[in-house]
């Protein structure tokens, strides 16, 4: 897909099949074009090139109604009308989306905002609104999820309550594309990520499987009771990228290619050895690495 | 192919009707509509010498003149927000999300809108008519209906038009300035500019142009649609006197008035990507 907004390109040749039943994060700076990207898939602006289609049905087609049903959409920053109650809101789009209006208050049960169902919107906390746009995208059991920065303004209960609805629909394989600035929140939750930089697809896998491809160095820490230049004499012959050592601790950053030669030499250091520490890149190293 | 689910133009149209009435708008202006038009059917004489609820016949011409500078600019200040309000709260991509169409969305609100200011034209007047009701014959009181049917459909022109700009405005304060002008554009210049090239021309400017011309103005064709019913008081009409009768079939005005409504939805919808 291509999209141009006048001489702007704002996605750039992206191509990504997002498959049924899974999580998907999408990550990237702001403009990156996660937010266009969003738009496309939902059908709410058309590629300039390219094409979209959810279960081999255009999302553009005749066919979109039926489409826009099976789909939850939380957009960032969502805004709904002052004026109406929380459960009035829900009702509203419930009946855009053709599903019944006794399940909105359930669902806003569901999100844990039962208590303030009668009252207007105009006085929901920030929290509070991001919960009843995450009851809106449910209306109607969609099969697809589009989640766009959904824990903005959630409190860390907040945050831990929205995951576990996210786990319990992921369990009913309904698929879900997220995107979120807190990395390490969706590395654990997502099955793969697609990093977006400048429009262009960055890079698409796993967690482990960007980790591996950018190669970032690992930490190992290694507390031991030996001179420090037994430690060297140990280590002798191997391409490391750093060694400080200070008060019988030592810090080695070398690549994943080294860990386990590094490792097992460690390892003939027999009771001297004390503690060994290995920290792995994060998220945010791949994604600073990738799109910083 | 046209793809139109009326059940998704209701729910739109009944939350923005809904909204007018909560938040008193459409009794507020109908309380305006009545305490104009009670001012002016005891006032209206005044010019005959007389005051009190008398003749029906001034109090539509006087009516007509008051209603021909209220409703558009109501119209105008009801619609001007409709899509570009959305836009700018952020609140249309999530309602775009749904599974509606833009047609149907403009439609919805267009109705809803036109829905709240027909009610607030039919209580308003409606209540004075009743008022008026127990002395006037039934011709005049067929006229009085015809008053307040043609005082909506002027209302739904400029809401189709207010519409429109709403959805061309980048933003709320350009879409507000957009509206003003369609105001100004239609009620106050248009007719003095028809009136300098009358002048000017000595009156030789094209007599079969002239009404044509006044049938793209809607604040006109509202005024001829009031007038040609009550022979004596012409002169309460001004320009509009100069229309020949063979044009001014209610049901051709009324066709005129309604692609009048039309016409502005179609530049939306056509502009509204």
């Amino acid at each position: 897909m291509f999209k141009y907004y006048g001489q702007v390109l704002a996605v750039d040749g992206v191509t990504l099949t997002v498959h049924k039943g899974e999580t998907l994060g999408l990550i990237g700076h702001n403009g990156a074009g996660k937010s266009t990207l969003f738009k496309m898939m939902l059908g709410l602006t058309p590629p300039t090139t390219g094409e979209i289609s959810i279960n081999s049905t255009s999302v553009h087609g005749n066919n979109f109604r039926e489409l826009r049903r099976s789909i939850g959409y939380l957009p960032e920053n969502v805004v709904f009308y002052d004026n109406l109650t929380g459960l009035e809101t829900l009702q509203f789009f419930a009946s855009l989306k053709g599903c019944e209006r006794d399940k909105c208050l359930p669902l806003l049960e569901k999100v844990g905002l039962a208590h303030a169902a009668t009252r207007r919107v105009d006085g929901y906390s920030k929290g509070m609104r991001q919960r009843l746009g995450f009851a809106q995208a449910l209306l109607g059991k969609p099969r697809i999820l589009f989640l766009d920065e959904p824990t903005t303004g959630l409190d860390p209960e907040g945050i831990r309550e929205f995951y576990s609805i996210l786990h319990e629909l992921n369990s009913q394989s309904v698929t879900v594309v997220i995107t979120s600035h807190i990395l390490s929140e969706i590395q654990e939750r997502v099955q793969r990520l697609a990093v977006l930089k400048s429009g262009k697809l960055h890079a698409l896998g796993t967690v482990q499987e960007l980790r591996e491809s950018v190669d970032l160095p690992l930490i190992i820490r290694v507390r031991q009771q030996c001179p420090d230049s037994a430690l060297q004499a140990i280590l002798q012959g191997i391409a490391l990228d750093e060694l400080t050592m200070a008060d019988n601790t030592a810090t080695i950053r070398c690549h994943r290619a080294q860990k386990m030669e590094v490792l097992r030499r460690l390892g003939s250091l027999g009771d001297a050895l004390e503690d060994v520490i290995v920290k792995e890149p994060t998220l945010e190293d791949v994604f600073l690495g990738y799109a910083g | 192919m046209l793809n139109i689910e009326i059940s998704q133009i209701k729910v739109i149209a009944a939350k923005e009707f809904r909204d007018r009435i909560r938040n008193r708008w459409v009794i507020a202006v109908a309380i305006i509509f009545t305490a104009f038009a009670l001012a002016i059917a005891y006032f209206g004489s005044a010019q005959q010498g007389e005051v009190g609820l008398r003749n029906i016949e001034v109090t539509i011409a006087s009516l007509v003149s008051l209603v021909i500078y209220l409703i558009p600019l109501i119209a105008l200040i009801l619609g001007y927000d409709a899509i570009v309000g959305e836009r700018e709260r952020g609140s249309l991509d999530l309602l775009l999300s749904m599974p509606i169409t833009r047609l149907e969305l403009l439609l919805g609100k267009f109705l809803g809108l036109s829905a709240a200011l027909a009610s607030a034209t039919l209580a308003g007047f409606g209540l004075v008519g009743l008022l008026l009701a127990y002395q006037i014959d039934i011709n005049a009181l067929y006229h009085y209906i015809g008053f307040m049917v043609s005082a909506i459909l002027l209302g739904m022109v400029f809401l189709s038009l207010a519409v429109m700009v709403s959805v061309i405005s980048k933003d709320r304060a350009r879409a507000s300035g957009g509206a003003i002008s369609v105001w100004f554009l239609f009620v106050l210049v248009y007719d003095l500019l028809l009136l300098g090239i009358l002048v000017l021309s000595g009156g030789s400017f094209g007599e079969e142009l002239f009404p044509l011309l006044l049938l793209l103005n809607p604040a006109d064709i509202f005024r001829i649609l009031n007038i040609f019913s009550m022979e004596d008081i012409k002169v309460f009409y001004g320009l509009a006197t100069v229309f020949p009768t063979s044009l001014s079939s209610p049901w051709l005005l009324g066709s005129v008035m309604i692609t009048w409504i039309i016409m502005p939805l179609t530049v939306a919808l056509w502009r509204f990507k």
